[in-house]
């Protein structure tokens, strides 16, 4: 219990609230994450970095332009895609074959190289975008539910959803399937399985930069921003399970909610390693994750 | 239709085909012999661009395709069933089937082809919605075939069809390959006993160590004391 908190029934709901609207951003995020991991076996250590290009890049569009979030949002969300893609063709595609630890660094260099390259553009300063449209809060008897937060975290759901119905339902998202449980077999019925990888990328990208791109209504951007949220999508990817979409939403939520009332019932500066905790239990009973295959 | 002369080809600096020549003409049905890595599904992965030749020319109806990459190869229809079936464990057996027909040269004649392709397999249409993975290796067998057909071939490359099958399996599968051959695809396949494989192909060719040992018709291989002396070991 965190000291000088009585817990009543408001204040409670008010934290489970709280920590599925976070654990909505959560899952989009490791969502992006598992979707590169589950076609291609490869973790992408620069997968936060992408969350903070894709925040400075709403903050140099509103530096340069006085484009508030919600009008660069789009514009922001397909330069990430390109990104990922761009990744993909210039760094990824060479390093296919390469020795495990060969891709860990040259992923982690590019997110080394993301984050110096922030700091030299915009210092390490803490920056933010002053009054947004998206603002306020509302009142839902006695719970009150930030406005920026809402419109984030509704968005991620809405990308969730659409991630999902692209993967399951159209042609493209079922080569995207097949290329990643058989790369071989989906080359010969003819899918450009290199194609499948960079449009991966550029999924993945976009994925956690639409989840950024919400973030700038009521969060600092800096350049180690991504961090915690990369780490957390770790965390939700080997929860859920290694390459599943739906396992990265109920690992998310998991995770957002544990975050949320760890904070509130012990003390909020022990709720990463509540997280880590459960994470450690849930991979010694079952290393596979909740939804894995792996 | 296809003609492969001085075929080579590596794995790194390992060369594990060593000039290997052989053909299929329009409508047959051939098979690949040879002991456990002697480099048979080697020279199919080469034919259909899964692993790209050193050297040596592969001409199919007359267009070199040696290099070329799969999604190229299968347009052509030119369609290749690898070993141990290698359908899409998480997918169902009508996704399997749909990607099969992928490739732009079968696309639009899908729902037909499929239909084709459940009336030859009954039992894939009963199954249309189970996933791949839970299948027994028989009807996997019967999804690869399938999703091979769905490509709307005129030569199929098939890998050891009768891998890991029960008897009962092995010879259903045998039965459809004839019948597809009947339909008029030609079909070059791989199976490492001398006599299932000649009582099905009108010819056989026999590789050893990445290397042409013997080819000749069914019956002639099958009466000779070299193919004794390879597959029985004197
Ligand atoms: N991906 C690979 N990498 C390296 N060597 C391989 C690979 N695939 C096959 N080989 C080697 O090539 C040789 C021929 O293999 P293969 O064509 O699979 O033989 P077969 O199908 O006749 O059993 C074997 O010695 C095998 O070890
Ligand atoms: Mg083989």
């Amino acid at each position: 219990m965190a000291p000088g908190a009585t817990l009543t029934t408001e204040i409670v709901i008010q934290t489970i609230v709280s920590g599925l609207l976070m654990g909505f951003i959560y899952a989009l995020v490791a969502a992006g994450l598992s979707l590169i991991f589950g076609l291609m076996e490869i973790v992408n250590f620069a997968h936060g970095e992408f969350m903070m290009v894709s925040m400075y890049s709403v903050f140099g569009l509103y530096l340069a332009f006085g484009l508030d979030p919600l009008v660069s949002a789009p514009l922001c969300v397909m330069f990430l895609f390109a990104l990922g893609v761009a990744t993909h063709y210039g760094i990824i595609r060479h390093i296919l074959n390469a020795p495990m630890l060969v891709q860990i660094t040259a992923t982690f260099g590019l997110a080394i190289f993301l984050r110096s390259l922030a700091q030299f553009l915009w210092t390490p300063d803490y920056q933010s975008i002053p009054d947004p449209i998206v603002s306020g809060r509302l009142d839902l008897a006695g719970i009150f539910i930030g406005v920026p937060q809402l419109v984030a975290s509704a968005g991620c759901l809405l990308a969730f959803g659409v991630l999902y119905l692209f993967i399951n339902r159209t042609e493209t998202g079922m080569a995207l399937q097949a290329t990643a449980q058989d790369r071989e077999a989906a080359s010969l019925m003819g899918i450009r399985t290199d194609r499948m990888y960079a449009l991966g990328w550029g999924i993945g990208a976009a994925c956690v930069a639409v989840a950024g791109v919400m973030l700038t209504n009521y969060y600092y951007i800096f350049p180690e921003v991504g961090f915690i949220f990369a780490l957390i999508a770790y965390v939700a990817v080997a929860l859920g399970g290694f390459g599943s979409i739906v396992g990265a939403l109920f690992a998310g939520v998991l995770i957002g909610l544990v975050e949320a009332l760890g904070g509130l019932l012990l003390d909020p500066a022990y709720k990463y390693a509540i997280i880590f905790a459960m994470y450690l239990a849930i991979v010694i009973v079952r290393p596979k994750g909740l939804f894995g295959r792996f | 239709m296809l003609e492969v002369e001085d075929l080579e080809v590596c794995y790194g600096d390992y060369q594990v085909i060593r000039g290997v020549s052989l053909h299929v003409a329009e409508g047959e049905i051939v098979s690949v012999l040879g002991p456990n890595g002697a480099g048979k599904s080697t020279v199919l992965n080469a034919i259909s661009g899964l692993r790209p030749p050193r050297a040596g020319r592969i001409e199919f109806e007359g267009e070199p395709i040696g290099g070329r990459p799969p999604h190229e190869i299968v347009r052509r229809r030119l369609v290749h069933i690898m070993e141990r079936r290698r359908v899409f464990p998480y997918l169902t057996v009508r996704q399997n089937l749909w990607l099969g027909g992928y490739n732009p040269a079968a696309r639009d004649a899908r729902e037909e082809t499929l239909r084709h392709v459940y009336a030859l397999f009954p039992r894939l249409a009963e199954r249309e919605d189970q996933l791949a993975h839970s299948m027994s290796g028989g009807e996997q067998q019967m999804l690869a075939l399938g999703r091979g057909l769905m490509a709307r071939p005129r030569l199929l490359l098939v890998d050891e069809p009768l891998l890991g099958l029960s008897p009962a399996a092995a010879r259903h599968t045998f039965e459809v390959l004839r019948r597809i051959n009947e339909t008029g695809v030609a079909i070059l396949f791989i199976e490492q006993n001398v006599q299932t494989a000649l009582g099905l192909a009108e010819r056989g060719y026999v590789l050893e160590s990445g290397r042409l040992v013997l080819e000749g018709r069914s019956g002639e291989l099958l009466g000779s004391d070299a193919v004794k002396q390879i597959f029985l070991g004197g």
